[in-house]
């Protein structure tokens, strides 16, 4: 417990008496349970949630330093898993660099190729919207509500654009079939799935990193803090929001493409069928706190996982959305606190 | 030449007009005070200097270069560091890091300046990892105001920086600021306190609905009978 509450202190998340009380609880809920759940759900929680991390800590980013919700962040994930799609079919097939199959994994290495170009694709084009769209909206001082709607608007059109390409179909990375490990008590694994989470890890702790320990960083915590000190201190907001934007973009674009490999297909609606976990792990961890939505996004992972075990799996939007209101009924404002 | 001049400024936010024409001056090394009633203008006055609030007509000069249309990231480069009321600080941020925001725009290396800001403010000192937003009053002022001089600034500007401080906090920020002021920064001041502001000024402004009502050295506005009874509380 002491460990737990100061490496949460020292991410610089306030603990209270309230969390003591809370991990408690949930630990000894989980304790509980952990007999009548089956563990291969727990460890697809995980992996569901670490993908759900990556969108959720890009889009806490951009509500704490844009102060809006960005509702097309799910369909920036879905360009990130289609701009992938496009250079892996399009342009890598087109000069011959094919495969799938790579080691364990059922993808191929144009896929790793793919992933950061996906992520430049989508980190280009979320800048060119602020230009565009955003930017135009913040110099006129509309407010949070017109900004969330304008994002709605992108939303839609960004999955118009790719049913105009690509069609309404399903369609996948270039696959081949692959065992999945074996582990104990009954746990199967993907590699795939492997490949996802450990992705996931790395990208979080390059953006905790970033965070805590780069001048950039720092001022990005400083203008989501006090937007006005860090204008009279100097600081190019302007700057900030373009790094946000790249930050929170890359992000989503790779957990597109983590998602679509996770699923084993890519459609035009699965970014925005993410929307709600995405956001109930952003408002459970505290609208604002990266480190928040990583735990949120946990949270939601794993519950709306294990919650298959008793429940018809099209149920999973509704599980992470009645724990959100479960949570906001106790604290209101998220379980780390937040704007 | 004056270090800051401001000339029949006016200026306000959205439909709202604050201030109907304000002129004040700094000049190099001087602390110059602004008293007025609650909503006269004071605080918007700060403002408009910094480009926080747009200036519509008159002119904020700063070492005799137009700034009144300069974007508020502008003024620090320039050296006119200011201290909002609230919310002067970076609260998820540590001691050091604020700083570190504080001399965001330095290219040279700032660790030198961070001890010199400890040396001056020895509490900040102690616990440098420490957040922000767990500070008392008087630490986290004592905070604002070091992030301002960061920079090194020609002019530092505080806004209200005995608000909310208990009477033994306020003296030791007071005499600090003394201390800012000896060591050459020119200070401009706006202050609820206006007895124990105005006894450290060399000049003070009186501001009353968005105008400029008197204009005198400090000592003259305290020995001032008008000034004592409507403003300085009897």
């Amino acid at each position: 417990m002491e460990a737990i509450r100061d490496g949460v202190r020292r991410v610089g998340l306030v603990w209270t008496p309230w969390h003591t009380t809370g991990v408690i609880a949930a630990l000894a809920l989980a304790a509980g349970l952990l007999p009548f759940v089956k563990m291969g759900l727990m460890v697809n929680g995980v992996i569901l949630g670490s993908i759900i991390a990556l969108g959720a800590i890009g889009l806490t980013l951009i509500y704490g330093i844009l102060r809006f919700a960005n509702v097309a962040h799910g369909d920036y994930m879905t360009m990130g898993a289609y701009l992938a799609l496009f250079v892996v079919g399009g342009v890598l097939g087109r000069v011959g660099i094919e495969g799938s199959g790579l080691g364990p994994f059922t993808f191929g290495y144009p896929v790793l190729i793919a992933l950061p170009l996906a992520a430049a694709g989508v980190v280009a084009g979320a800048i060119a919207l602020d230009a565009a769209v955003y930017r135009r909206l913040r110099e006129r001082g509309v407010n949070a509500v017109v900004l969330a709607m304008a994002s709605l608007g992108v939303a839609i059109a960004l999955r118009g654009l790719v049913q105009i390409v690509w069609g309404g179909g399903t369609e996948q990375y270039p696959r081949e079939s692959r065992q999945v490990y074996h582990l104990p008590m009954d746990v199967r694994i993907h590699p795939d799935a492997l490949f996802a989470a450990a992705t996931a890890v790395v990208l979080v702790v390059g953006v905790y990193l970033m965070l805590t320990r780069t001048r950039m960083g720092k001022a990005m915590r400083a203008t989501a803090d006090n937007p006005d000190l860090a204008l009279v201190s100097g600081i190019d907001t302007q700057r900030v929001i373009w790094w946000t934007w790249a930050i929170g973009a890359a992000l989503a674009a790779v957990a597109g493409v983590l998602l679509a490999v996770f699923q084993a297909q890519l459609l035009p609606i699965m970014g925005w069928r993410f929307l709600i976990p995405l956001f109930a792990a952003v408002i459970l961890g505290g609208v604002g706190n990266p480190y928040g939505a990583l735990v949120g996004a946990m949270v939601i992972g794993v519950s709306s996982e294990v919650s298959t075990q008793w429940l018809n799996p099209s149920y999973k939007p509704a599980v992470a959305f009645a724990i959100m209101i479960a949570v906001l009924l106790v604290r209101p404002r998220g379980i780390f606190g937040g704007r | 030449m004056a270090l800051l001049e401001v000339s029949g400024v006016v200026a306000g936010y959205g439909e709202t007009e604050v201030l109907h024409g304000v002129s004040i001056a700094v000049e190099d090394g001087e602390v110059v005070t602004v008293i007025g009633p609650n909503g006269c203008g004071k605080s918007t006055l700060m403002k408009a200097v910094v480009g926080l609030a747009r200036v519509r007509a008159g002119s904020v000069r700063f070492r005799g270069e137009d700034v009144s249309h300069r974007h508020p990231a502008q003024s620090a480069r320039m050296g006119l560091c200011y201290v909002p009321q609230s919310a002067n600080v970076f609260p998820s941020l540590s001691i050091r890091e604020n700083l570190e925001m504080g001399a965001f725009i330095r290219g040279d290396d700032y660790g030198g300046r961070i001890e010199e800001m400890f040396e001056l403010f020895p509490d900040l000192g102690l616990r440098p990892g420490q957040k922000a937003g767990g500070l008392s009053g008087g630490q986290r002022q004592m905070l604002a105001i070091a992030r301002a001089l960061m920079l090194d600034p020609a002019l530092l500007m505080l806004d209200e920086p005995s608000a909310g401080l208990s009477p033994a906090v306020m003296d030791m920020v007071f005499q600090r600021i003394r201390g800012i002021n000896r060591a050459g920064v020119a200070l401009l001041m706006v202050e609820q306190n206006a007895r124990e502001a105005l006894r450290m000024s060399d000049r003070g402004y009186v501001l009353v609905s968005g105008e400029n009502r008197l204009e005198d050295s400090g000592q003259a506005l305290l020995d001032s009978p008008e000034v004592g009874r409507m403003y300085l509380g009897g």
